[in-house]
C-alpha cells in the first residue's frame, strides 16, 4: 500500500479527502472511454474494389490458360472444346431457353428442398440439444448420416418413389438435414455456461432462456450449419438429377449434364458444370456470405483482415 | 437479527459428497441499504458464497434467507449480439417491464453510468470499464433491493477502477441498494464498504469484521492487510 495511493482514496461516510470537481471526473472518464475503445477501421473503397477484382483476375487467367492449351496442344474438340465453343454453346442454351429453364427448375427444387430441410432439421436439432437421452441415442446416427454421401440414397429413392420429384426431394433432404441439425446442436453445446448463469440471475424462465439467450448465442453455428446444409442440398440435387432422369421429372441442370454426355457434346457438359458452379457461387456470395459476415461482425468475432 | 435483509445461518457447502468443505458454518446478516465488502484470498469460497445467495448453487446445509438479488460478474458477461441499450432492455423485459417503459428506463440507467453516447454500441466495441458500467446499469435494471458483486472491477486498470468506485458509491447513495461486494483487494474493500468482512480459506469462514468509520482509512487498510497476510500464511505449512 503506497502512501500516495491511500491519500487519494475516498472514505464513504466522510467524503473524499482530495476530490476533483465532478466535471473533471467526467472528462477523465470520457477520455478513458475514448482511448480504450478500439479504433474503428473503416474498410476503404480501394481495398474492397481490389478484393472484388482478385477473383475476376483469377477467372481471366484460367480462361487464358485454357485457351492457350487449346491453341498449343490442339485437343480433339469433343474431348476439350475451347472457351469460345463453350461460351457459344452457353449462348445458344440461353437463346433457346434451356439455360433459364434448367436453372429455374433446379434452383426451385434446391430452394424448396432446402426450406423443407430447415423446417425439419431445426426442431429436430433443438430437441436433440435439449434431451440428453435422445441425443445419446440419435446423435451418432445423425453424425453418420452427415458423412454418408447422399447420392447413396438415389437407388433406394427411385425404388420407393419412382422417377418423380419425391425422389429428388428425398435425396436433398437426406443430404441437408444432418448438417443443419448438427450445426444447431453444436451451437447450443457451445453456448458459454456464463450466458445461462446471467439468464438465471436476470430471472429468465426456461422458455425465455431458450428463446432470448440460447438461440441467439447459437446463431452463428446454426448459420454455418445452414450454409453447409445448402451446399449438401445442391450437391445431392445434382447427383439425383443426373441419375434419375425422365419420368415426370422436370428438366434440371443435372439432366442437362446427362444429356450432354449422351449426345457426346462436351461443350454442353462444360456449360452445365459452369451453370451449376455459377449458381453455387451466387448463392454463397449473395446470401450466406453476407449473412455470416454480418452476424460475426456484429458480435466482434470477425478479424479485421477477413472483412 | 431477524430484521436483516440477508440472513445466513450455519451455511456449509461442499461440491460433492467426498469433497472438502468450501464453506464451513458461515453466519452472516446484512441490513437493508448496507454496503458490505467481503474480503478474502483467492479460493476462499467467497464467490461460492455469493452464488449461494444468488441461488446459482444449492447449500449443502444451513439456511439462506434473501430476497432475489441482482448480480454483477467479474467479466461484464454482456450478451455480444445485443447493443449496450438492448442488454439493459433485456433485463427490463425479463423483469416484466412494458416496451415503452423499457426504452426510457434503459436510457435513464445508461445516463446514470454516463454511457448515453455508447447506447447503440455492441459490447466488443466498448472498453472493459465501459462494459462493466453497462453491466452495472443492467443489474440496476433488475430493480432488486440487493446487488451482489463478484470482483467486478478486478480486471480493470487503476484509474478506471477509481472512477468506477466513485460511480458505484454515487449509485449506491442514489438508489439505496443493499450491496455485497467481493474483492481480494484490501484498499477496495475499505474504500467501498461500510463493513469489511474477512473470510478464511479452506474451509471458508467469516473470521473477522471491521466497521469502516471515522478512522484513518490508511491505518485500517494496514490493519486488515496484516490480518489477511496472517490468514494466508496459515496455509504455508
Amino acid at each position: 500500500m503506497q502512501p500516495e495511493s491511500t491519500l487519494t482514496k475516498a472514505e464513504p461516510s466522510s467524503g473524499p479527502l482530495t476530490k476533483l470537481p465532478a466535471e473533471d471526473d467526467r472528462a477523465l472518464e470520457k477520455g478513458l472511454d475514448n482511448l480504450q475503445q478500439e479504433a474503428r477501421v473503416q474498410s476503404s473503397w480501394k481495398s474492397s474494389i481490389t478484393k472484388a477484382l482478385l477473383p475476376v483476375a483469377a477467372l481471366v487467367a484460367v480462361i487464358y490458360l485454357w485457351q492457350m492449351y487449346v491453341w498449343i496442344v490442339r485437343p480433339r474438340p469433343d474431348q476439350l472444346p475451347g472457351p469460345a465453343d463453350v461460351f457459344g454453346t452457353l449462348g445458344s442454351l440461353w437463346q433457346n431457353g434451356d439455360a433459364v429453364e434448367t436453372v429455374l427448375t433446379s434452383l426451385q427444387r434446391g430452394v424448396v428442398g432446402f426450406i423443407i430441410a430447415v423446417l425439419i432439421a431445426t426442431p429436430l436439432g433443438l430437441v436433440l440439444a435439449q434431451s440428453r437421452v435422445l441425443r445419446g441415442a440419435f446423435g451418432p446416427l445423425i453424425s453418420g448420416l452427415q458423412v454418408l454421401p447422399s447420392v447413396a440414397w438415389v437407388p433406394a429413392a427411385v425404388i420407393w418413389f419412382g422417377l418423380s420429384d419425391a425422389t429428388v426431394y428425398f435425396v436433398v433432404l437426406m443430404g441437408a438435414i444432418p448438417s443443419i441439425t448438427n450445426g444447431l446442436i453444436a451451437g447450443v453445446d457451445h453456448v458459454p455456461d456464463q450466458h445461462r448463469r446471467v439468464g438465471h440471475v436476470l430471472g429468465a424462465s426456461r422458455w425465455q432462456l431458450a428463446i432470448r439467450i440460447i438461440l441467439p448465442a447459437a446463431l452463428p453455428s446454426y448459420v454455418a450449419g445452414l450454409k453447409q446444409g445448402w451446399a449438401f442440398s445442391w450437391r445431392s440435387l445434382m447427383a439425383a438429377e443426373i441419375i434419375a432422369t425422365g419420368g415426370t421429372l422436370g428438366f434440371g441442370l443435372g439432366a442437362l449434364l446427362d444429356q450432354g454426355r449422351q449426345f457426346s457434346s462436351m461443350a454442353t457438359v462444360i456449360s452445365a458444370i459452369l451453370l451449376i458452379l455459377f449458381i453455387g457461387i451466387v448463392v454463397e456470395l449473395l446470401i450466406f456470405g453476407p449473412l455470416e459476415r454480418r452476424l460475426l461482425r456484429r458480435r466482434g468475432l470477425l478479424v479485421g483482415g477477413s472483412q | 437479527m431477524s430484521s436483516a435483509q440477508i440472513n445466513i445461518a450455519g451455511l456449509s457447502k461442499r461440491f460433492s459428497a467426498g469433497a472438502p468443505l468450501v464453506l464451513d458454518n458461515v453466519n452472516l446478516q446484512v441490513q437493508q441499504g448496507e454496503f458490505v465488502a467481503l474480503l478474502g484470498a483467492s479460493g476462499c469460497g467467497k464467490s461460492t458464497l455469493l452464488n449461494l445467495i444468488a441461488g446459482l448453487e444449492e447449500p449443502t446445509s444451513g439456511t439462506i434467507a434473501s430476497p432475489k438479488a441482482a448480480f454483477m460478474f467479474q467479466d461484464a458477461s454482456l450478451f455480444p449480439w445485443l447493443s449496450a441499450q438492448a442488454n439493459v432492455e433485456l433485463a427490463l423485459q425479463l423483469r416484466g417491464a412494458s416496451k415503452s417503459e423499457r426504452r426510457s428506463e434503459a436510457a435513464r440507467l445508461l445516463e446514470l453510468v454516463h454511457l448515453s453516447d455508447a447506447a447503440a454500441k455492441r459490447p466488443h466495441e466498448l472498453s472493459g470499464g465501459m462494459r462493466q458500467r453497462v453491466a452495472l446499469a443492467r443489474s440496476l435494471a433488475q430493480n432488486r433491493d440487493i446487488l451482489l458483486m463478484d470482483e467486478p472491477f478486478a480486471a480493470l486498470d487503476a484509474i478506471t477502477r477509481d472512477l468506477l468506485h466513485d460511480e458505484l458509491q454515487r449509485v449506491w447513495k442514489e438508489t439505496g441498494r443493499t450491496i455485497v461486494f467481493i474483492t481480494h483487494n484490501v484498499r477496495e474493500a475499505v474504500r467501498l464498504g461500510q463493513r469489511v468482512l474477512l473470510m478464511s480459506s479452506r474451509p471458508g469462514r467469516v473470521v473477522a469484521e471491521w466497521p469502516v468509520g471515522e478512522q484513518d482509512p490508511a491505518v485500517l487498510t494496514a490493519d486488515i492487510t496484516t490480518e489477511l497476510r496472517k490468514e494466508i500464511r496459515r496455509h504455508a505449512a
